[in-house]
């Protein structure tokens, strides 16, 4: 479904990628792991399409992916992903009025009350629909996160892309959030895309995980070259254990 | 003893240790005008409330002699109708100047240079050419006070609106959204608060340019009537005014703190 082939991508000298070639088909769930700095964040605003390749080519069922984001591809991101203006009600109902045609997506009689019963579905499937009326900074991180999470699912993407998404949660709320995740992604059986600092939390949701590093270095010049994806684990099938994985990754790059 | 950098006055005081200086101001102007009235009874300088009283007494409550009108009343309609005109247009065009370049890049890229060069303008300087343009009335007064503000609210509305986290604008798209309706639902809304803050920030400069198209032509308004007498010396009317101008700069900025709190409950926590 997805096909990377050959990316580079540089901000003037610095380099971020390099030779990224992979493909990913529907319905996988890649992790992507590496020290901050190495490019898996750029990579997801690719295949956002709000970043833009230096070389090579991405493309999305054969055609090149769309320069701006749409539809298909839904993203969460680590905070601001919700529109603090609305309540939680008309911040998942969102987009039933984003998709209308026309200026002012606005929506009245039967398409309202529709987008009213199946974003309330959505709240009561993320254990939301008792804060209908509250307002985001009213909630808690975690809640914010699963608003987030029913917001973009209601879009109905085909991916979906998550940027650290429970950096900032603790650590018992972050294990009800895996939950969920795994949970929705068989349910809408979605393509997803999550960056992680979470090495754990890698293995645990992926069906496939990649490491970014950089394998090139020049102590003179340390951003001359950029990071490419030095491992590509099939989680479940291979026999490489994590604690053994983990202690290698551990060496390499901390 | 705490270091005077962590001293905070003591809770209950806080609000006495606020008005103390206005006492303390108040005092030295009776003192002052005492002293004053005592030398010479006929001293204009320092007028005592009581004059004040009379004076306002007769602007407020007693039709004026010439035409009939209750000459207070009338200068605070007139003023407040130039304001409030100058103020409501400059924050119109404002706002749309300010979420097009604040949203869309190639606008930005076409009008931000303009904008920063007419936000250089000294307006007052424009004030002869509205004079001869468009003549000594109504029009030039409330024109003065919109070219004046809208580009500060104009500049004011689009640094907000770049600051609307870029997450949301992305966000916006992959629910489908297209430019107008991620100006109209994402923009839009969260900009509303921050005009309203915009306008009270031009307000003291908008009766700034009032006061000073009044001062210039005008027959009628609160800064006309204060340069008018003027030239009596009439400082039992213009003290008065002045603070009669200050309670309704307070009042208007009052109520626009309020009424936002109260349209947009969400933005208290940011």
């Amino acid at each position: 479904m997805i096909v990377a082939n050959n990316i580079w991508k540089s901000f003037g000298d610095h380099s971020v990628l390099e030779r990224i070639s992979v493909s990913v088909s529907e319905g996988e769930f890649v992790t992507l792991v590496g020290a901050s700095g190495c490019g898996k964040t750029t990579f997801l605003r690719m295949l956002l399409g709000v970043e833009s390749l230096t070389r090579g080519s991405l493309t999305l069922d054969g055609q090149t992916i769309p320069s701006e984001p749409d539809s298909d591809r839904g993203i969460v991101f680590q905070q601001y992903s919700v529109f603090s203006h609305m309540t939680v009600m008309e911040n998942v109902s969102a987009a039933f009025g984003f998709r209308k045609p026309g200026i002012s997506g606005l929506l009245f009689g039967e398409d309202k009350r529709k987008a009213h019963e199946q974003s309330l579905q959505m709240l009561e499937r993320v254990g939301l629909a008792d804060s209908i009326k509250k307002y985001p900074h009213e909630l808690s991180g975690g809640m914010r996160q699963r608003l987030a999470i029913a917001q973009a699912l209601l879009a109905k993407p085909r991916i979906l892309l998550l940027d650290e998404p429970f950096g900032a949660l603790d650590p018992g709320i972050r294990s009800d959030m895996h939950k969920l995740v795994l949970e929705l992604w068989e349910e809408h059986q979605l393509t997803v895309f999550m960056v992680t600092h979470d090495l754990k939390e890698g293995f645990y949701l992926g069906t496939r995980l990649w490491v970014f590093d950089k394998v090139r270095h020049d102590p003179h010049a340390p951003e001359a070259y950029g990071a490419t994806i030095t491992y590509d684990l099939p989680t479940s099938t291979t026999g490489q254990t994590e604690a053994e994985f983990q202690k290698l990754f551990l060496q390499k790059t901390y | 003893m705490k270091k005077l950098v962590n001293l905070k006055a003591p809770k209950g005081f806080a609000g006495l240790l606020g008005l103390l200086p206005f006492v303390a101001l108040l005092i030295l102007y009776l003192m002052a005008s005492d002293a004053r009235l005592e030398a010479n009874p006929s001293d204009k300088l320092l007028p005592a409330f009581s004059i004040m009283q009379d004076s306002m007494h007769r602007m407020a409550l007693e039709p004026s002699k010439r035409n009939g009108e209750y000459l207070f009343l009338n200068d605070t309609v007139s003023s407040l109708k130039r304001l409030t005109t100058g103020v409501v247009i400059a924050a119109f065009i404002g706002l749309l100047l300010g979420i097009s370049t604040g949203a869309l890049p190639v606008v930005s890229t076409m009008l931000s240079p303009l904008l920063t060069v007419i936000s250089l303008i000294p307006c007052l300087a424009l004030l002869p050419i509205l004079f001869i343009v468009l003549g000594l009335g109504e029009v030039s007064k409330i024109a003065l006070i919109a070219i004046g503000i809208t580009p500060f609210i104009a500049r004011d509305i689009q640094r907000r609106a770049l600051e609307i986290p870029q997450e949301q604008i992305i966000k916006a798209q992959t629910l489908g959204a297209n430019s107008a309706q991620i100006i109209l639902h994402v923009y839009l809304p969260q900009l509303m608060p921050k005009l309203i803050n915009a306008v009270r920030l031009s307000l003291g400069t908008g009766w700034l340019f009032l006061i000073a198209a009044e001062a210039i032509a005008s027959t009628d308004g609160l800064g006309y009537r204060i340069f008018l007498v003027r030239r009596y010396l009439s400082m039992d009317v213009i003290i008065p005014y002045v603070a009669w101008i200050t309670l309704l700069a307070f009042v208007i900025d009052f109520g626009l703190r309020k009424l936002s709190r109260r349209l947009f409950p969400w933005e208290i926590a940011e």
